[in-house]
């Protein structure tokens, strides 16, 4: 009986959560079938207008190119990065790795306007243009935390007695990293690497920056609700991107799944 | 360990260098101090206007740079515009450090960040033969003290506008007539201002009429005992304060859902709020207003110079001129857009006072960057530094 | 830092349990351990730390009141400016909700994520995941205005409210808009984590505490948590320090008494120019993130398994 409970409690927990996660976004897609660009309760005229406004927009599509290929390759670079700072950091009890951390968690911890301002002088006076490049450089500062955290919160649930087993049994560093680690830390790359993606798709401080006179999504969302003209349009274009973003999301969420089973087992 | 100490020193060997560039670039200087040559004067403008580049990069006021005026540019001089909106002037001027960085060809930048711009040597001279509309310019926005230093210009005025008092129509049966609404206990938890340093201009707008003892003459330039009058009615203002709005549509939001009565405003919002059918009207109150004055400046390492002087024509062509006064409810620099606004608002050429004569540009009090030199030659003015620090003391 | 502290812990690594790994594993490749740490850590000291570094030394020049130049003098006065006036109460402000967003995403998180995790089949478990996932891609601002539409005055919630005949809440512009607000935004980074710990968790373990008799409670708190605490302390990382940093809400949702931290750092830099304050101003974030990892470790969080 009691057990029965908890788990209603536990359901209804889990309801609320999932409210709580989806009204803003139920929200957005409502608002984006507004005629009216003050969005005011309740919508008073709907229409599809602001669709075709933001399907023929190539201010916008040019936004989100830049955009993906900004998260991609930053995402790539802090995988690399962060997974290569957690087991460094992991592997070795040397001193300073608190301040590998802290470190690493500064870009998220100070203002965006800091790490912006402090890196495009830096650029400025190195002489690098700016470029997709510069985006990439200053997005991968700060998701390399993203991903570094989550590795390392993955390792220090391993048992290390896992990676001797496999060298006494006579295993090549090789091949422990692949047979040994990679299955271990493989949800925590792919949620790492998610999170990092999101963290990087969506900046907008930093980026004003360090991306020259290009606009990235999130600097043309910026720019488009200054005024509040483009408000509906804007909505358009967030609930085209979460319709897009549904087959990433569960492309990974299939990766992740297959470990979960195994884990139960 | 000695890893680490290289580490070290290495770090700090290219520090000071590197500081060096940091105080250099990057970061707005607000003292700019004026009385000298900016360091571009000797650069000459081109004589001619050359095929254009194919693209052209701008710095951006939102609203500044809408398609009703982008697509015909671009498909008659084949530029390709890419255009950034900055938040703030401060912003503007960052991101035009180092003369645009060779990324940036205009900025709209307004009055208080203009001569920053100029005397950091980001922005260049202007061949102003070159632009035929600056012909039909409004007689003081030909030469304006805010672009033109010594006779040399270094952008094409564009647009102008006060700062207005933005009130209900259900709270107010008719217009308030004073500043002093924004500054009563009655309309507590009403009210709402920009989140802007410059703010404290319009509080000493209002103590200069209501406050003669203080004896300020101009609200940009303070002792430290006028600045602090402003400072302390700004700071009796705060508990009155709803929200201290930072965009055009945070303040769209507020008067839409019926949280505020009153504000400062552009008369922007007036525009937007009273298309959507809410109850709104503006005013400028008897005691003036204060008020931008935006131009188009030329960065000095302008990556396509043609693009931009096409640009410039465009913008300072009647039509166009029109065409953004209307929509963002500013008033044209050009002295022949009224006809063409009416047509397309009926009304407003004169709801946009572009038929006022040069004498109303007088009444309103526009956008400068306060500096420790007063104009009347004394050194003890307030620099806008201090007042960024007074004014996160007083919203924080 | 505290490198006396950080030594002690590796000798005494080296004289405990320890020593087996060390031995088979770690010692030999002293070399890979530095190898796998140079490139990361080249890239945060060329790229980011020397750019930082040379700010923030700004932080130690003034400013000349006169002409508004940097003046390459030593002086205390900047950093001595932050802990007077408004700043302290904006610092205390900033903390304080950075803390609350933090516990409350922990108390959202931790029962979703224990469902998630233990509960629920996997294929709800993969659905739940990607329903975590999926706000994450709408942009932060669509989100932010979103909630403004939410809480105002006008807005869904008080309408919803009204029509249930209940009093109007009326969260719009105010300080709980903001931690609310928050707390939606960086839920995800608090629940990921904490599912990728609880997940890993052997079913034999929890199964084992209910053989011995420990009811769920026990179960929970003194095997779950404890197993799920490194997850919870990077889930709070982010929570914690993106709230710490952010300046963009506070300016959307906030009402008049809600400047943060970012929003001191903006308006001294951007608005006002002054760069040796804006950098003292950043002083403090890193200050406050030295504390926090300072207290994590103290936890042993970073020690829980």
């Amino acid at each position: 009986m009691k057990h029965r409970l908890l788990r209603s409690g536990q359901w209804l927990w889990v309801s609320g959560v999932l409210v709580f996660l989806f009204a803003p976004i139920a929200t957005i897609v409502l608002f984006s079938f507004d005629r009216s660009n003050i969005e005011s309760w309740p919508i008073h005229h709907w229409t599809t207008s602001w669709y075709s406004v933001a399907w023929h927009d190539t201010a916008v599509r040019q936004a989100f190119v830049l955009s993906l290929k900004a998260a991609v390759a930053a995402t790539a670079l802090a995988l690399i990065l962060g997974s290569l700072a957690a087991f460094g950091v992991h592997r070795a009890r040397f001193f300073g790795r608190d301040t590998i951390s802290l470190l690493f968690v500064l870009p998220i911890a100070l203002p965006g306007i800091i790490t912006g301002v402090a890196l495009n002088s830096t650029f400025q006076w190195a002489g690098i243009n700016l470029s997709l490049w510069t985006i990439i450089i200053g997005h991968t500062t700060f998701c390399i935390v993203v991903v570094y955290n989550n590795v390392i919160a993955r390792l220090r649930r391993t048992s290390s007695t896992l990676f001797e087993a496999s060298a006494d049994l006579g295993a090549s560093t090789g091949q422990t990293l692949r047979f040994i680690t990679f299955p271990l830390i493989a949800t925590a790359l792919v949620s790492g690497a998610l999170l990092a993606f999101a963290l990087s798709f969506d900046e907008v401080i930093v980026t004003t920056f360090t991306a020259g006179a290009q606009n990235t999504l999130p600097i043309w969302i910026f720019g488009a609700i200054r005024l509040g003209q483009q408000l509906p349009e804007v909505n358009v274009v967030v609930t085209l991107v979460v319709l897009i973003m549904l087959i990433p999301i569960a492309v990974a969420v299939r990766l992740t799944g297959r470990d979960t089973m195994s884990s139960r087992a | 360990m000695t890893r680490k100490f290289t580490h070290r020193a290495a770090v700090g060997a290219t520090l000071s260098a590197l500081a060096m560039a940091l105080v250099s670039l990057g970061v707005p200087n607000a003292g700019a101090s004026s009385g000298q040559t900016p360091p571009t004067a000797s650069m000459k403008p081109q004589a001619s206007i050359g095929k254009g580049e194919g693209k052209l990069n701008l710095i951006a006021w939102e609203g500044y740079a809408r398609p009703q005026w982008v697509k015909p540019f671009e498909q008659a001089t084949g530029c390709q515009v890419t255009a950034k909106y900055a938040g703030s002037s401060g912003e503007m001027v960052s991101l035009m450090a180092n003369g645009g960085g060779g990324q940036y060809d205009l900025v709209s930048a307004s009055g208080d960040a203009d001569l920053r711009l100029i005397y950091g040597g980001d922005v260049k001279p202007v061949n102003i033969k070159l632009i035929p509309s600056w012909q039909q310019f409004r007689p003081f926005l030909k030469a304006p003290s805010f672009n033109t230093i010594n006779g040399v210009h270094y952008g094409v005025s564009l647009q102008f506008g006060p700062n207005v008092l933005l009130y209900s129509t259900k709270s107010f049966k008719s217009a308030p007539t004073s500043w002093s609404v924004l500054y009563s206990s009655k309309y507590k938890g009403k009210i709402t201002v920009p989140n802007n340093p410059i703010q404290i201009a319009d509080a000493a707008l209002y103590l200069m009429k209501t406050k003669p003892s203080l004896g300020i003459t101009d609200p940009y330039e303070l002792t430290q005992s006028q600045f602090s009058a402003a400072v302390n009615l700004l700071k009796a203002q705060k508990p009155l304060i709803a929200k201290y709005w930072s965009l055009a549509s945070d303040e769209i939001n507020l008067f839409t859902s019926g949280t505020t009565a009153a504000g400062a405003a552009w008369p922007y919002q007036t525009i937007a709020l009273q298309a959507a059918k809410v109850a709104v009207s503006d005013t400028i109150p008897k005691e003036g207003a204060t008020g931008w004055a935006d131009s188009w400046l030329l960065a000095a390492k302008a990556p396509h110079p043609n693009c931009a002087y096409d640009w410039m024509k465009w913008v300072s062509t009647p039509k166009v001129q029109a065409e953004q006064a209307v929509s963002f409810g500013e008033t044209p620099a050009n002295s022949l857009a009224c006809p063409l606004m009416n047509k397309l608002q009926a009304g407003s050429c004169a709801g946009y006072h572009a038929n006022q004569p040069d004498s109303y540009f007088k009444s309103i009090l526009f956008w400068k960057t306060p500096l420790s030199t007063c104009d009347n030659g004394k050194n003890n003015c307030v620099p806008y530094s201090e007042w960024t620090t007074a004014w996160t003391q007083i919203t924080g | 830092m505290d490198t006396d502290h950080g030594l002690a812990t590796s000798i005494e690594t080296q004289k405990s349990g320890g020593a087996s790994s060390l031995r088979s594993f770690a010692l030999p490749s002293r070399f890979a351990t530095a190898a796998l740490l140079t490139p990361p850590l080249a890239w945060f000291l060329v790229l980011y730390v020397s750019s930082l570094a040379l700010m923030l030394v700004t932080s130690l020049w003034s400013v000349n009141g006169f002409t508004g130049l940097i003046q390459h003098q030593l002086t205390t006065s900047n950093l001595q400016q932050v802990t007077s006036g408004a700043y302290p109460s904006i610092i205390w402000r900033t903390v304080l909700l950075a803390a609350l967003v933090t516990v409350t995403d922990v108390v959202i998180a931790f029962p979703f994520a224990y469902v998630m995790a233990r509960v629920a089949t996997p294929r709800v478990a993969k659905m739940l995941l990607a329903a975590v996932l999926l706000p994450l891609w709408a942009s932060y601002l669509a989100k932010v205005f979103a909630w403004i539409s939410i809480l105002e005055k006008g807005g869904a919630l008080n309408w919803t409210f009204q029509h249930l005949g209940l009093p109007a809440p009326n969260l719009g512009f105010t300080n709980g808009a903001m931690w609310l607000t928050f707390s939606y935004i960086w839920l995800p980074y608090m629940i990921v984590p904490v599912y990728g710990a609880l997940e890993k968790i052997p079913k034999s373990l929890l199964d084992a505490s209910y053989d011995l008799g420990a009811s769920s409670w026990w179960t929970v708190r003194h095997v779950v948590l404890p197993l799920a605490l490194p997850g919870l302390v990077a889930g709070s990382i982010f929570t914690f320090s993106l709230t710490l940093g952010d300046f963009v809400t506070p300016l959307l949702v906030g009402g008049a008494n809600s400047t943060l931290l970012g929003n001191a750092i903006y308006d001294t830099l951007l608005t006002g120019g002054n760069l040796p304050l804006a950098a003292a101003l950043a002083v403090v974030p890193i200050v406050i993130m030295v504390v926090y990892l300072g207290v994590a470790k103290r936890l042993r969080a970073f020690e829980a398994l």
